[in-house]
C-alpha cells in the first residue's frame, strides 16, 4: 500500500472511530471497517484504536487474534478461499486445496512470494449446492475437480 | 402494487448468485425493454428456491415454469419465445416438472411435493430488498395483532401454546425462554437474534436472511414486547455479504415506515434493532459467547446460571432466538398456535428446514414437517446418491451431531428420535455420504475442526479433544493400535461431562456415532492397515496397469522418490516399500494407467 493510500485510509478510519466511539461494543465493529479499508490490521490502527477507545493495546491485539476474520500481516494481492465445509470436504475439497498448493508452491494459510496469492481454507461458504467451492476475491468457482485449478489459477 | 401478466422470478440467493443471475436479471430487464413489455412483465430478484444445485433458476408465473441452469445467453431466447409468443423453452426445463409434453405444478415436482414452506414461506416469492411486498403478504400483520389486540402474557401464553421450540440447535421451548426474560425485572431488556450459522455445510438460516429478512425483524419485534425490550441486535456472520446487506436495507425500510422505532403503528411502543457482524469464530454461535462478541469482546463462554434471561447482554436480560425460530413467529400468530401444533410429532411441533447436501441428486434447502423420516427427506426429496453410488450414512447436526447409517433410515426427524441415535437435530445440516466416504476420515475432519475451533478456555475441551485428533490422525495414517477405540471413548466421556459448553460437551459425537456404527472401518484401519472406502491416503498403494501402460516413462521421470522403472515402450513397475503416496504419477501419466487402492 502506497504511502498516500496508507493515509487515506488512515483518515476514512479515523472517522468511522469518532462515528462510532460512543456505541457500546464498538471494537470489533472498527476492527471490521479497519480490515476493510486495508486488508489486514496494521499495528498502528490497533494503537489508535487503544488510545481513542481507552481500552489497553494487549486485550485489542487479542480480540484481534481470536478472530479468524482479522489478519495482522498484509494479505496476497487475490486472496484464495477454498471451502472445507462438510458439503464441500466429503466432495474432494481437500484435493482441491491440495492441488492449489502444488500448483502455487504455497501452504495453506501462506502467500506466494510473488505476493500474488494468498491461500486460506475456509468453513461453508453457503452455496452447498455447488460442492465443492473455493473463492478467488469475489469470484465463485463451483463443482470444481483438481484438475481444474490450473486453468482456472491461469486467469489471475 | 401494479399488476402485470407475467413475473419473472430470478433466483439472487447465495448459490444461484455465484453462478451470475445477477447478470440474468439485467439481460432480462433488457430484453423486456427492448420488446416494449415494461409495463407487462415485471422482473423480480428473490431469495432462493431450493434447489441451488440447479442453478441459475428462474421462474416465470403464472405458468410456473421452472427454468434451472439458465445461462445469461439464454436470456434472448426465453424473452422472444415465452414472453413474446407464450412458447415455452422446453430445452431449459427442470426435466423433473415436465411430464408428457405438460408442465407440472410445481407443488407437484418430487422436490417440492413432501416440503411444507413455513419458515420459508416466503424465500423465491417476495423481493426481499422491497417491504412492500413483504407486507403484502401478510407481513407485519402479525405485529400489528400483538401491539394493538394482545398483552405480552397472551404474546407469550400464544408462543407456547404453540409448542414452538428452538431451531438453533438445543431444541429449547420459546415460549418458556421468553417468559423467563419476562418475569425478570429491568429498565432495559434486549432481544439477541443468532444469525451466526456456524454448522460448516448448512445455509437455511442465510436464506431466511437473504430471502426475507423482514419475518425476522417483525418477530423481534414481537418479542421485544413480550418480554419489555426496547433494543434488538442481529449478530449476523460477516462471510454472509447478501444477508448483511438486505438485513440493513429491510431495517432502513422498517423505520421508515414506522415499523421499527420510537412510536411503532402509533402504539407508543418503542424498539429498534442493530446490526453486529461476527468475525469468524465457531463459539460465538454460544449464547454467552455471542453475547461477550457484541460486548466487543473475545468470544468465549462463560458458565450459566446465571442464565441470560437473568443477565445477558450488557448484564441486562436478554433472550436469544435462531432465525429459523423467529422465522415460524409471525405465521404462529397469523394462522394461530393450534395450527402450527398441528404439524409435526407430539413432542416436536411444526417444519424443519434442513440444508441437503454432499452426496446427493438434489442439493439444496428443504422444509418438512417434523417426524417426516430421513428416508423420505434422502430418496424422495433428494432423489438419493448420484453416480449409482451406495448411500452410507447422513450426518446431522454437524460437529455436534453424529453420522446415521442406512439401517435407521426410517426413524422420524425429530429432537428426541435422533437424539437416541447418537445424534441431534442441530440447526439443520444434513450431508449425506456414500461408499467413497470414509467414517474415520470424516470423524478426523469434525474432531480438527473442533480443534480449531475450541476457545481454549477449559481444559477438557482443549486438551481432550486434541488427543482425540492424534489418536484418529495416526489411525488414518495406518498407526492405529488395539485399545484405541477404548481410548477414544474415554476420553469422549470426559470431555462431555467436564466441559464447559455446549462446543466441548458435543464435540466427541461424530466420533462416538461412527465408532457405534462403523466399527468395522475403524478396525479395518487399525488391524488390515486398510482404508475400505480408498480415502485415507497413507493406507493406499499406487499401482500401474500393464495392459494399459505405454511405457511412455513420464511418471518415473516426475517421481520424486524415484521409485518408478522399466524399460521405454514396456509397462513400468512402482516399488511400493519406497513410494512416499505423493500422487504425482497418477496425475501425470497422459494414459491413465496408474490406479490408487
Ligand atoms: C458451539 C456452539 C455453536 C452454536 N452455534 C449456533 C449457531 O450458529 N446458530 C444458532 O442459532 N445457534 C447456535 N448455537 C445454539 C445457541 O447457543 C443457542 O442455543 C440458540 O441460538 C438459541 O436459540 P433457539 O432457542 O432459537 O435455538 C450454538 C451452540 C453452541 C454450543
Ligand atoms: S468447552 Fe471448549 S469452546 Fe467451550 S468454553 Fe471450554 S474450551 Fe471453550
Ligand atoms: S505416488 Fe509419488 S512417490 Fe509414489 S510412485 Fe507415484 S510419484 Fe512416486
Ligand atoms: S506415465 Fe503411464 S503410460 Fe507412461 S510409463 Fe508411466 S504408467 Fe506407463
Ligand atoms: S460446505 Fe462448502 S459451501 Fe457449504
Ligand atoms: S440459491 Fe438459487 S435456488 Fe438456492
Amino acid at each position: 500500500m502506497s504511502d498516500a493510500a496508507m493515509k487515506e485510509n488512515m483518515e476514512k478510519l479515523e472517522d468511522f472511530i469518532q462515528k462510532h466511539k460512543n456505541q457500546k461494543g464498538a471494537l470489533i465493529p472498527i476492527l471490521h471497517e479497519a480490515q476493510e479499508l486495508f486488508g489486514y490490521i496494521p499495528e498502528e490502527v490497533q494503537k489508535r484504536i487503544a488510545e481513542v477507545l481507552h481500552i489497553p493495546a494487549a486485550e485489542i491485539f487479542g480480540v484481534a487474534t481470536f478472530y479468524s476474520r482479522f489478519t495482522l500481516t498484509p494479505r496476497g494481492k487475490h486472496t484464495i478461499s477454498v471451502c472445507l465445509g462438510t458439503a464441500c470436504y466429503v466432495k474432494n475439497s481437500k484435493g482441491v486445496l491440495e492441488r492449489l498448493e502444488e500448483e502455487l508452491n504455497v501452504k495453506t494459510g501462506g502467500t506466494t512470494a510473488d505476493g500474488k496469492f494468498t491461500l486460506e481454507a475456509t468453513r461453508c461458504l453457503g452455496c452447498c449446492g455447488l460442492a465443492p467451492v473455493m473463492m478467488i476475491g469475489e469470484d465463485v468457482y463451483g463443482k470444481l475437480v483438481p484438475d481444474d485449478i490450473p486453468d482456472i489459477v491461469k486467469k489471475y | 402494487m401494479e399488476m402485470y401478466r407475467s413475473h419473472v422470478m430470478i433466483c439472487r440467493g447465495t448459490g444461484c448468485t455465484s453462478s451470475n443471475s445477477e447478470q440474468i436479471a439485467k439481460n432480462f430487464e433488457e430484453e423486456i425493454k427492448k420488446h416494449g413489455l415494461e409495463k407487462e412483465v415485471v422482473v423480480e430478484r428473490t431469495g432462493c428456491f431450493g434447489l441451488c444445485a440447479l442453478g441459475p433458476v428462474v421462474i416465470i408465473y403464472p405458468e410456473a415454469s421452472f427454468y434451472s441452469m439458465v445461462k445469461p445467453e439464454d436470456v434472448e431466447e426465453i424473452v422472444k419465445e415465452h414472453l413474446v409468443k407464450g412458447r415455452i423453452v422446453k430445452r431449459l426445463l427442470y426435466a423433473e416438472s415436465v411430464e408428457e409434453n405438460r408442465l407440472k405444478a410445481l407443488e407437484e415436482v418430487d422436490f417440492f411435493k413432501k416440503q411444507v414452506r413455513v419458515a420459508l414461506r416466503n424465500c423465491g416469492i417476495i423481493n426481499p430488498e422491497n417491504i412492500d411486498e413483504y407486507i403484502a403478504f401478510d407481513g407485519y400483520k402479525a405485529l400489528e395483532k400483538v401491539l394493538t389486540k394482545m398483552t405480552p402474557a397472551e404474546v407469550i401464553d400464544t408462543v407456547k401454546r404453540s409448542g414452538l421450540r428452538g431451531r438453533g440447535g438445543a431444541g429449547f421451548p420459546t415460549g418458556m425462554k421468553w417468559e423467563f426474560a419476562s418475569k425478570s425485572v429491568n429498565d432495559q431488556k434486549y432481544v439477541l437474534c443468532n444469525a451466526d450459522e456456524g454448522d460448516p455445510g448448512a445455509f437455511m438460516d442465510r436464506s431466511v436472511l437473504e430471502g426475507d429478512p423482514h419475518s425476522i425483524l417483525e418477530a423481534m419485534t414481537i418479542a421485544g414486547y413480550a418480554i419489555g425490550a426496547s433494543q434488538g441486535y442481529i449478530y449476523c456472520r460477516a462471510e454472509y455479504p447478501i444477508a448483511v446487506k438486505r438485513l440493513g436495507i429491510a431495517i432502513g425500510q422498517a423505520r421508515l415506515y414506522g415499523l421499527l422505532g420510537d412510536n411503532i403503528m402509533g402504539t407508543g411502543f418503542k424498539f429498534d434493532i442493530e446490526l453486529r457482524l461476527g468475525a469468524g469464530a465457531f463459539v460465538c454461535g454460544e449464547e454467552t459467547a455471542l453475547i461477550a462478541s457484541v460486548e466487543g469482546q473475545r468470544g468465549m463462554p462463560r458458565p450459566r446460571p446465571p442464565f441470560p434471561a437473568n443477565k445477558g447482554l450488557f448484564a441486562k436480560p436478554t433472550i436469544l432466538n435462531n432465525v429459523e425460530t423467529y422465522a415460524n413467529i409471525p405465521v404462529i400468530f397469523n394462522k394461530g398456535p393450534e395450527w402450527f401444533a398441528s404439524m409435526g410429532t407430539e413432542k416436536s411441533k411444526g417444519t424443519k428446514v434442513f440444508a441437503l447436501g454432499g452426496k446427493i441428486s438434489n442439493t439444496g434447502l428443504v422444509e418438512i414437517p417434523m417426524g417426516t423420516s430421513l428416508r423420505e427427506v434422502i430418496y424422495e426429496i433428494g432423489g438419493g446418491c448420484p453416480n449409482g453410488k451406495k448411500f452410507k450414512a447422513v450426518q446431522t447436526g454437524g460437529p455436534s451431531g453424529g453420522c446415521i447409517p442406512e439401517e435407521h433410515l426410517d426413524s422420524p426427524i425429530d429432537y428426541e428420535s435422533l437424539a437416541a441415535l447418537g445424534s441431534i437435530i442441530g440447526s439443520g445440516g444434513m450431508i449425506v455420504m456414500d461408499e467413497d466416504n470414509c467414517m474415520v476420515d470424516i470423524a478426523r475432519f469434525f474432531m480438527d475442526f473442533i480443534v480449531d475451533e475450541s476457545c481454549g478456555k477449559c481444559t477438557p475441551c482443549r486438551e481432550g479433544t486434541k488427543r482425540m485428533l492424534e489418536i484418529l490422525e495416526r489411525i488414518t495414517e495406518g498407526k492405529g493400535e488395539e485399545g484405541d477405540l477404548d481410548k477414544l471413548e474415554s476420553l469422549a466421556k470426559n470431555i462431555k461431562n467436564a466441559a464447559l459448553c455446549g462446543l466441548g460437551q458435543t464435540a466427541p459425537n461424530p466420533v462416538l456415532s461412527t465408532i457405534r456404527y462403523f466399527r468395522d472401518e475403524y478396525e479395518a484401519h487399525i488391524k488390515d492397515k486398510k482404508c475400505p472406502a480408498g480415502v485415507c491416503k497413507e493406507l493406499l498403494n499406487y499401482f500401474i496397469i500393464a495392459d494399459k501402460c505405454k511405457g511412455c516413462g513420464i511418471c518415473a521421470k516426475n517421481c520424486p522418490q524415484q521409485c518408478i522403472s522399466g524399460q521405454p515402450k514396456t509397462p513400468y513397475t512402482i516399488d511400493s516399500s519406497k513410494c512416499i503416496k505423493c500422487g504425482v504419477c497418477m496425475q501425470k501419466c497422459p494414459f491413465k494407467a496408474i490406479i490408487r487402492k
